[in-house]
């Protein structure tokens, strides 16, 4: 099959590069790109360690074809950080010990900060349930939550 | 160690060394990384649960562009009918084998068959879809009473039931029967004022890690093999790799990658030979990715279970006996852990009567592997459940029961040893002494207690501890990090050396820069590897002290190490371990300390866990409401790295106690291979897990560390079941907890 000429904004970069129409935006990042900060947990949208934004919303980059990446804004873990001066969010995961293994860490930091952009004052409930969708074995939650409640104070400057 | 040691660096919370890689999505894990040339390798399994293969064509697969080669167990050479070290526990070499690539019988839904190397992922799928096979389908056999039913099918012609007093005749699907005995039952039963027992079962469930197994292979027919893959024992890949493939084992070279999880589901190999039989066809590097499917088909589960357990006590709390009786599944190849659920499941009391059978049974199930604690969580359930069910009928509180039973330094395990200082009834003070404990429960609650109890291991490691010439250092160490132990690591070594931890850099290195270290498991990395980055670093010192001394002419006795700095005890001079390590070209070269070991002594670990539910009496839903973990960590390396694996073990045993299952079809197929069916706990089905680390020392160890990684999946299976038991009044005796579950015995019983 002819592959498809795809060009977006990457973390504020233009990328351009040929995929296959059924190529996900996930095996394009990682495999075209070689952006492997995104991982692949299940395929099938129900781990979040694929989370990525596409023109600001927070999806599951396996769920997005990369021929939808066509004329969008994408951003990745790779775009959080400011080059050595990691976010907010980044360091407060590091202070608060909020991963182990760290697989599900590049999903939950990119989701953390779509929740905080929409809610910066979000409950522990709110919380819990925005990140739902963003599966962690390794730690219960417990301390990711500490995490991402910490990181809303400082963001916030209630700090 | 009597007296309390006062610490500078164990016991903070230390930013972990690779956490920067890890939060900006550098760090690489097993998919992550690429070659120059490399193609793509895909796996064609098992549609049916238990088939012989008539036959099988490739020749439309071999012909599609962009295929370059097709591997089956023909590749294989002939291995002897062995077993082998590798991963937690031994293997047979021929199972292994037979497991990696179906011979001419498959055995469960998912046994990988063939796999494809091609171009593209998509390519090799395409491959995979043209291959004909025909099979035979044979009964399959999907619970361990079917599996020990007169005329059951058989999986294994050749397996006879090994440990019973006679040696059988006829083949069977139990593998091993195994015994454990002390003292005597039947009195103990007699002298008992009230008995209670039942039956009990717990399913299929998987560890669950998000990373699914993925490896990259190169070939090299001049002895410069390599693996790079995910895994919890890459010298365990390399000694499983390397006995299937008949290679010597420095023609292979395996790098670990960052590790995904692993939970003991990352002790084997499936496609890691694979990679290198597909690389060797093709000439090509081959990249091999599991899809999260194939993870629960076809790689390790923890064994379901059925279980028996009788317990006798006075009335006034004393335990007089206690017997069990443990089923576990093997999947489709024996080994199950059933001889360690045995050794476990009554251990954290203190009796003069025990008496426990286990029982190894083949089903067509994927073959299971180790899975956090192996063989504990299912024999323990059993035994803290009836425990609790004691406590009511004779009126005692749960706790008060176990203090007056538990197990402490001199109690006689039925496995041999006797215990030496433990911190069991520490954990259950603390949970009786918590604020959680005291507080009241409201209409639909209920609330479980639970005990655990895991031995954790010791074992092989080796560390170098290279300095640098600015001073500096590099650990160099063999243990994969699966849950933040590169920061205990190096704490360790800023203690030993007092320097700042931020001097040493822990790195993970591959099985040629290394010496042979176990595999992560077994609670043993910061315990054992943590010995030998301490022998490694008094290893250091040891030569600072000797340039020091050449330097100022006196003897190595005379030199003291103190805050990172040599001193002259016979004058004034001083030299910091920076101006040491810039002059070594001058006092004999570079300074390296060496820690190759093989660590004795691990301290057990025991764990008590208290669980709140609310119970939804319309639908069977449970919610947990409150929990809190108590664990001995011996000593807390670091403290917030040790709350997690209590935290996270706590959290893993609830998806046990209340959703996670393998729902199979009446075909043996299995029917929830995925994350929305096969429902891991989230976020919002959680509290905030309370976690108390109990301290009480591992004489054997410098610091008294104790494992800490698996003791806490254990008691919350029982913590939770019996929480729900109080909460509806009816005794729960199988798993999962889930809302059909519930519902069936609350409406049963209305």
């Amino acid at each position: 099959m002819a592959k498809v000429h795809v060009s977006s904004t990457v973390n504020g970069e233009v990328m351009e590069f040929l995929c296959e129409p059924q190529e996900t935006l996930l095996d394009v990042l990682r495999n075209q790109l070689n952006m492997t900060g995104t991982k692949e947990g299940c395929g099938s949208g129900d781990c979040g360690a694929c989370s990525v934004t596409v023109n600001g919303a927070l999806v599951c980059s396996c769920l997005v074809l990369g021929v939808e990446a066509e004329g969008a804004e994408i951003g990745t873990v790779e775009g959080v950080s400011n080059k050595d001066q990691l976010h907010v969010i980044q360091q407060k995961f590091l202070e608060h010990a909020a991963l182990q293994c760290g697989i599900c860490t590049p999903g939950l930091v990119v989701s953390t900060q779509a929740l905080l952009k929409t809610n910066p004052k979000p409950t522990e409930e709110e919380a819990r349930y925005y990140l739902a969708g963003n599966l962690c074995r390794c730690t219960g939650y417990d301390k990711i939550i500490r995490a991402v409640m910490d990181s809303a104070e400082t963001l916030r400057g209630d700090a | 160690m009597s007296e309390a040691k006062q610490f500078k660096y164990i016991g903070t919370r230390s930013i972990r060394p690779d956490g920067f890689d890890k939060v900006t999505g550098r760090a690489n894990y097993g998919a992550d990384m690429s070659l120059p040339g490399m193609i793509w390798g895909r796996t064609l399994r098992s549609p049916h649960a238990h088939a012989k293969i008539k036959s099988i064509d490739t020749s439309a697969a071999e012909a599609l562009d962009g295929v370059f080669a097709i591997a089956s167990h023909a590749d294989l050479p002939a291995v002897a009918n062995i077993s082998i070290e590798a991963g937690e526990g031994s293997s047979n070499l021929v199972d292994l084998g037979q497991n990696v690539f179906a011979k001419d019988k498959v055995l469960y839904h998912g046994h990988a068959i063939l796999a494809v190397a091609a171009r593209t992922e998509a390519i090799a799928d395409q491959a995979i879809d043209l291959i004909k096979i025909e099979y035979e389908v044979l009964t399959p056999v999907m619970d361990i009473l079917d599996a020990m039913a007169k005329g059951a099918p058989i999986l294994h012609d050749n397996m006879f039931t090994e440990g019973l007093a006679e040696k059988p005749t006829t083949a069977s699907n139990v593998a091993t029967r195994h015994e454990f005995k002390l003292g005597d039952v039947e009195a103990g039963f007699a002298a008992a004022d009230v008995i209670v027992e039942r039956d009990f079962y717990t399913p299929t469930v998987h560890q669950g890690y998000i990373e699914p197994h993925a490896c990259l292979g190169r070939y090299d027919e001049n002895g410069q093999s390599m693996i790079f893959c995910c895994t919890q024992g890459h010298f365990d890949v390399r000694a499983s790799t390397a006995a299937l493939l008949k290679m010597n084992l420095s023609q292979l070279k395996v790098i670990a990658s960052e590790i995904g999880g692993g939970f003991g589901g990352k002790t084997t190999v499936y496609q890691e030979p694979v990679s290198l039989i597909l690389s060797k066809k093709s000439g090509r590097p081959v990249k091999m990715v599991m899809e999260r499917d194939e993870v629960f088909k076809a790689s390790g589960p923890g064994s379901a279970s059925r279980l028996w357990v009788k317990v006798g006590a006075k009335n006034d709390g004393t335990i007089t006996a206690m017997q069990g009786r443990f089923h576990y599944e093997a999947g489709a190849f024996k080994g199950s852990p059933v001889m360690m659920g045995c050794m476990t499941a009554f251990t954290p009391y203190n009796l003069e009567n025990v008496h426990v059978e286990g029982f190894d049974v083949v089903v067509n199930k994927p073959k299971v592997a180790a899975y956090r604690a192996p063989g504990a969580p299912q024999a323990e359930f059993a035994a803290e459940m009836v425990v609790n069910e004691i406590a009511e009928k004779i009126g005692m509180d749960p706790i008060e029961l176990r203090l007056k039973n538990a197990a402490a330094e001199g109690t006689q395990t039925i496995y041999g040893p006797k215990l030496k200082r433990v911190g069991l009834v520490e954990c259950l003070e603390a949970v009786r002494d918590s604020e959680h404990y005291k507080s009241a429960l409201k209409e639909n609650q209920g609330r479980g207690v639970a005990a655990g109890f895991w031995f954790n291991v010791g074992g092989q490691s080796s560390v170098n501890l290279n300095m640098n010439p600015d001073g500096t250092g590099t650990i160099v160490e063999g243990s994969p990090d699966i849950g933040g132990s590169r920061a205990s690591m190096q704490l360790m070594a800023a203690e030993e050396m007092q320097m700042p931890a931020e001097n040493f850099k822990p790195i993970i290195a591959d099985t040629e820069n290394v010496a042979f270290s176990a595999g992560t498991g077994g609670s043993r990395t910061t315990f054992a590897t943590g010995m030998a980055v301490i022998e490694a670093a008094q290893d250091v010192i040891r030569q600072m002290k000797e340039r020091a001394a050449a330097v100022w002419n006196v003897t190595a006795e005379q030199v003291e190490w103190s805050e990172g700095v040599a001193i002259n005890t016979a004058g004034e001079d001083r030299l910091t371990a920076k101006q040491i390590c810039k002059g070594a070209d001058r006092t004999g070269g570079q300074i390296s300390g060496r820690g190759n070991i093989n660590a004795r002594g691990a301290g057990p670990s025991f764990a008590v866990h208290l669980c709140d539910v609310e119970v939804d009496k319309e639908t069977g839903k449970v919610d947990v409401i409150r929990y809190t973990a108590a664990q001995d960590a011996g000593k807390a390396i670091h403290p917030s790295y040790v709350e997690g694996q209590l935290q996270g073990g706590a959290v893993q045993g609830i998806g046990w106690a209340l959703n996670e299952e393998y729902v199979y079809s009446k075909e043996g197929l299995l029917e929830n291979a995925g994350f929305l069916d096969y429902r891991i706990p989230l976020a919002s089905d959680l509290p905030m897990i309370d976690a108390i680390i109990v301290e009480v020392p591992n004489a054997f160890h410098p610091y008294g560390v104790r494992g800490v990684g698996e003791s806490g999946i254990i008691p919350p299976l029982a913590a939770v079941g019996s929480a729900v038991s109080h909460a509806i009044g009816i005794p729960v005796t199988e798993l999962p907890c889930s809302p059909p579950r519930v519902l069936k015995l609350v409406q049963d019983n209305a």
